[in-house]
């Protein structure tokens, strides 16, 4: 819960294509010091750093393909 | 006031089968036997209405329509013949892939040269255009997320967590402010519509309500667990690029900041929900009932089909230069400068 203290570890998934899905909320510092913050109940942050709103993902990781849909 | 008769008034019938049902809730005529429904086209306006309005009971029903209605038999014999006869159409003529893997692949790429209605909207939709996109998804979205919470029962475990965790964000996060339902009337607000649920039923075309009744269809029926799952992944799998287009339409016409939100916000939850989606509510299901993939194919495909038909129906109307809809928007007051 927020502004508990965590008596858990918090659970990260990883994926070698796609966002690191993290437990909400959280908050995250980027490098110019400044922080952006989700109470979701789960985050996906960017990993490709294609994302026009990093460090959330927008799914700008997915495969473009050339046909039209 | 009784509770039911709040709500939307009954929309003018669009043929037999739709003037049917609605003379059987007000009263004041008999409904025809459920053989009538056969020879119906299974996506025209008379059979879609007819069958939305037996779903709306199931959610917040007509006004003046007693609340007794929702489980008549009468009228749930003569809807399940309008399921078969839609139903039967969709496993008949929906293009099918021959494995989840394969209809999950082909949601996952994104086109260079996108062809549908977010990607015309984006690049050069104009706002009256995006008014009458509005008011048919209104249909949808000011019940989002709705049909879909029919199937919690229907899950468990990981399927059952992950499918309520992203109902939970549909549903605000605890926060009524937030329900998606709630952004999408701002959003109306914005664009000079009204907000009123159910209001632009009678403008909406066949192929606007197919869409809606799919999910009320696969939602309504346990048997069609699989396909609502399937449904579901497809619509949050799609949403996040196509949100980003319509965030970017709604921001280049000056629609205003509810109607950004709204598309704005779905970016980014749905870039979340569709990974809970694909691993948890459909990795889930399929551990507990690996015969239920081809249901979820079949959910998924069936999706990209009406999709698609709306989407032909709307670039159609608007490349000809006329409404898309059955009855034309009043012009937007504060929009007409
Ligand atoms: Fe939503
Ligand atoms: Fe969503």
């Amino acid at each position: 819960m927020p502004n508990e203290p965590a008596d858990r570890a918090r659970r990260i998934t990883v994926q070698r294509q796609g966002p690191l899905l993290v437990e909400g909320p959280v908050e995250v510092e980027l490098e110019d010091g400044t922080t952006v913050s989700s109470d979701r109940f789960r985050v996906a942050l960017c990993t490709c750093r294609r994302s026009r709103r990093y460090p959330w993902c927008d799914t700008s990781h997915r495969r473009k393909t050339k046909g039209s849909g | 006031m009784n509770s039911y008769e709040r709500g939307p008034g009954l929309p003018p019938s669009r043929g037999p089968l739709s003037g049917a049902v609605a003379g059987r809730l007000c009263g004041t005529g008999p409904l025809p036997r459920p053989v009538e429904a056969e020879g119906a086209d299974p996506y025209g306006d008379d059979l879609q209405l007819a069958l939305y309005l037996c779903y709306e009971l199931h959610y917040r029903g007509f006004a003046g329509v007693g609340p007794e209605f929702e489980w008549d038999p009468g009228l749930l014999r003569f809807r399940a013949a309008l399921e078969r006869r839609f139903l039967s159409a969709l496993r008949a003529d929906t293009p099918g892939h021959d494995s989840l893997d394969e209809a999950l692949a082909a949601l996952l790429v994104e086109p260079v040269e996108g062809s549908g209605v977010t990607h015309f909207l984006g690049a050069e939709g104009e706002l009256w255009q995006l008014r009458e996109y509005a008011a048919q998804r209104s249909l949808y979205h000011l019940k989002e997320a709705d049909p879909h919470a029919w199937v919690l029962p229907r899950l468990w475990g990981r399927a059952k967590a992950g499918m309520a965790a992203v109902e939970f964000d549909e549903f605000g996060g605890g926060r009524a402010d937030r329900i998606h339902a709630r952004l999408f009337a701002a959003l109306m607000t914005d664009l000079g519509l009204e907000s009123t649920y159910g209001r632009y039923l009678d403008a909406a075309r066949a192929e606007m309500l197919a869409v809606v009744n799919l999910m009320s269809l696969f939602g309504l029926h346990r048997e069609l667990r699989g396909a609502l799952v399937g449904h579901f992944a497809d619509v949050e799998i799609t949403s996040s690029p196509g949100s980003q287009r319509l965030a970017e339409a709604m921001r280049r016409t000056g629609a205003g900041p509810a109607a950004e939100f709204f598309y704005d916000e779905h970016v980014e939850a749905d870039a979340v929900h569709e990974q809970v989606v694909r691993h948890e509510v459909i990795g889930g299901l399929l551990a507990e009932e690996p015969e239920l993939a081809a249901d979820v194919t079949f959910g998924i495909d069936a999706t990209e089909y009406l999709e698609d038909r709306l989407a032909r129906r709307l670039l159609a109307d608007w490349r000809a230069g006329h409404s898309s809809l059955r009855t034309p928007l009043a012009p937007h007051m504060s929009h007409t400068s």
